[in-house]
């Protein structure tokens, strides 16, 4: 596979970190779903996280941009350190795209409104560069006749299709995915990871929560396994697959793997 | 099957199957396919036609509508002729006779202005201006003369100017930007000015025609008036209290609650007493506002507590993910309401916030009460001429039906922007 050969040549020892997280802790009451977290990911890495549900992979990454708070430790993301002040949430925000499982794409604009609205309103771009912006990422992810519809007459992966162009329409450093082919029908689900395949190609820093496999293997630097809130295990894809160490990935694996 | 395939491959499309049953068939299959059904239908018929029959006999063919005084009328049948006698007093009060073309208009421009506003492609700046036009020239007509203060002016100008600067901040050219800035300018220093005292107390006024009192104003404007401001009023009023029943704030959020149980748990005649007979007490003697107004303001707050309640429940209709989207955009909580949250929650609750308009349409004759002559008062006051007395079918009958045409197009309203607001969104 080409990015499997373009991902064995890139060297991440010399990048600056875009994300730091120090002993994040987080509770829901009095349920303990993150439990003393530490990760680096460096500018252009690919980072999978994967592990049983209620795992708390979904709340690691909402942590970094904010939908949910953190109780304990630091996260700093892009150099500013997050806290309770609403304008350092929003500077963060506006560098971190999100992609959601439900895809969350705002129903009653149209695809164009829906990719504009927050270079416009964000970022004060002008109405007509925004449109120009946000057709050449809808010609990307390969639905730009699609531009005057709304949401509900696409397909799923259309429509995840759109939340990513949307998400990329602020130009962020960083892309969060929340299972984003989870919700998907199975034909649908390859189109959603082409765009995010060519979208990896390019560089862009990404974590993507994913039981995709096989897209793990692809593009992924490193693979992360979580369970009840602990970072258990993580390492390159080849090694992570083939020689797991821990007997929980183990499990995991055995599960998801097995046919 | 093989004998659908087509060359190509394709499947052969099939049209569906045609009803040719015609008129007989239907009412076969639709009103008598058993004999329960036949008899039921046979029963609701008959009963309907013996209903209308007696009703058109007393309201049409046995009516009277050229009686000159309300003993010719005694005939058995609808005495029509007291509306004919009336109607100029029923539709507009005490308001003096010969002005009546002025309330009339009033009446004209109102629904001009209600009609053009409803139509969706108005739905942005040019509401405002269909606004201020017909609130203008429904005010100079009936009031007969506007005095303007020039605080008023420099308020506008503030406010324009401000509004400018900001919303238009890293779009517009700087020669407007400018224009904005001495909009703004201009209205602080004059309001400053006039604050202190420095600048006369001058006022713009516009005064064609006599000068007619609020207390002599009655019939079909007074209601219209009272619905359409109290809603006007209410409607953001309302969305602003069901933000901050919802709002992270205990303070905002204890306030919010707390007024909107008051006020739902008060019935609002006793909202309008309150403001016609207490609220006089609290205020520093020599200072009075004008009963109307007051009665408007009771009006806007009752009707702000039950929309309150209605926008809460479309808010609390729209999935977490909307929310987290708008966050995760980075839009701040001014941008994720109006621009996300309100437009979608509104859209759910057209139907029963119509319910809550039209309710509020009616509930605005309570007005009575305190001895404002809205319709339904003038109409009841048209009863107490001598000679006309005993008629007070015929004359709640017409209010009732002046009453269903409102209520009966906000209910079409609503439909037609259901359907309007969710195209191409329904799935």
């Amino acid at each position: 596979m080409a990015a499997m050969a373009a991902k064995a040549v890139r060297d991440l020892s010399g990048a600056s970190s875009l994300i730091e997280l120090r002993s994040v802790n987080k509770w829901f009451g009095q349920f303990h779903v993150l439990s003393d977290i530490n990760l680096d990911v460096k500018e252009g890495e690919k980072i999978v996280v994967c592990g049983p549900s209620g795992s708390g992979k979904s709340t690691l990454i909402r942590c970094i941009n904010r939908l949910e708070e953190h109780q304990a430790g630091d996260i700093v993301v892009n150099g500013v350190t997050l806290s309770n002040d609403v304008k350092n949430i929003e500077a963060i925000r506006r560098e971190v795209g999100m992609v959601f499982q439900s895809f969350n794409l705002f129903p009653h604009l149209t695809i164009l409104d829906n990719l504009t609205l927050a270079p416009i309103w964000v970022k004060k771009m002008p109405k007509k560069d925004a449109e120009e912006i946000a057709m050449a990422l809808l010609n990307r992810v390969r639905i730009p006749e699609q531009a005057l519809k709304y949401p509900g007459q696409l397909s799923g992966g259309q429509q995840q299709r759109v939340a990513i162009a949307r998400a990329l329409c602020m130009r962020p450093k960083i892309m969060l995915f929340d299972e984003p082919t989870s919700a998907l029908d199975p034909e649908m689900v390859k189109e959603v990871l082409d765009v995010m395949v060519e979208l990896a190609g390019e560089g862009m820093t990404m974590i993507c929560v994913t039981h995709e496999m096989g897209f793990a293997r692809a593009v992924a630097d490193r693979v992360i396994f979580m369970d009840r809130g602990e970072i258990v295990e993580q390492n390159e894809p080849e090694e992570f697959f083939a020689h797991p160490r821990n007997e929980r990935t183990k499990l995991f694996l055995g599960q998801i793997l097995h046919h | 099957m093989s004998d659908d395939a087509l060359p190509g491959g394709e499947r052969r499309q099939l049209a569906p199957p045609v009803d040719e049953s015609g008129a007989l068939g239907w009412m076969r299959k639709n009103q008598f396919s058993s004999w329960g059904n036949g008899i039921t239908t046979v029963v609701l018929i008959v009963a309907v036609v013996w209903i209308l029959s007696g009703f058109l006999d007393w309201a049409v063919f046995t009516a009277n509508f050229t009686a000159s005084v309300g003993s010719e009328c005694r005939g058995g049948g609808a005495c029509w002729a007291l509306i004919r006698e009336k109607y100029r007093y029923i539709f507009f009060g005490s308001f003096p006779y010969e002005q009546h073309w002025r309330p009339l208009f009033a009446v004209i421009a109102m629904l001009t202005m209600l009609v053009t506003s409803a139509d969706r492609r108005m739905w942005n700046w040019r509401l405002l201006v269909i606004w201020g036009l017909g609130s203008f020239v429904t005010f100079l007509l009936m009031f007969g003369q506007i005095h303007i203060p020039l605080s008023l002016f420099l308020t506008i100008a503030l406010v324009l100017g401000g509004i400018g600067m900001n919303l238009r901040k890293a779009i517009a050219e700087p020669a407007e930007m400018n224009a904005y800035r001495a909009l703004a300018a201009i209205g602080l220093v004059g309001l400053v000015l006039r604050i202190t005292g420095i600048l006369p107390a001058w006022s713009l006024a516009i005064a064609p025609f006599s000068y007619v009192e609020t207390s002599l104003w009655g019939g079909i404007p007074v209601t219209i008036i009272l619905a359409t401001y109290g809603l006007a009023f209410a409607f953001p009023y309302g969305v602003l209290l069901a933000l901050g029943r919802r709002s992270n704030l205990p303070l905002i959020k204890g306030l919010c609650v707390g007024f909107i149980e008051l006020i739902r748990g008060v019935p609002l005649i006793s909202l309008l007493i309150m403001a016609s007979v207490m609220l006089p007490l609290f205020l520093p003697s020599g200072t009075t506002i004008d009963k109307f107004l007051r009665a408007q303001v009771a009006v806007i707050l009752f009707a702000g507590a039950y929309i309150a309640e209605v926008i809460r429940g479309g808010l609390q209709s729209l999935p977490k993910g909307q929310f987290e989207a708008a966050d995760a955009m980075g839009l701040n909580y001014p941008q994720k309401t109006l621009l996300i949250i309100l437009p979608q929650a509104i859209r759910v609750v057209i139907p029963p916030l119509i319910n809550t308009f039209i309710g509020f349409f009616k509930d605005t004759s309570l007005v009575l009460i305190i001895g404002i002559f809205d319709f339904l008062n003038t109409a009841n006051q048209a009863l107490v001429d001598p000679n006309w007395a005993g008629f007070p079918g015929e004359v709640y009958l017409f209010a009732a039906f002046v009453y269903f045409i409102f209520c009966f197009s906000m209910s079409r309203y609503s439909k037609y922007l259901e359907v309007e607001l969710n195209k191409g969104t329904r799935r």
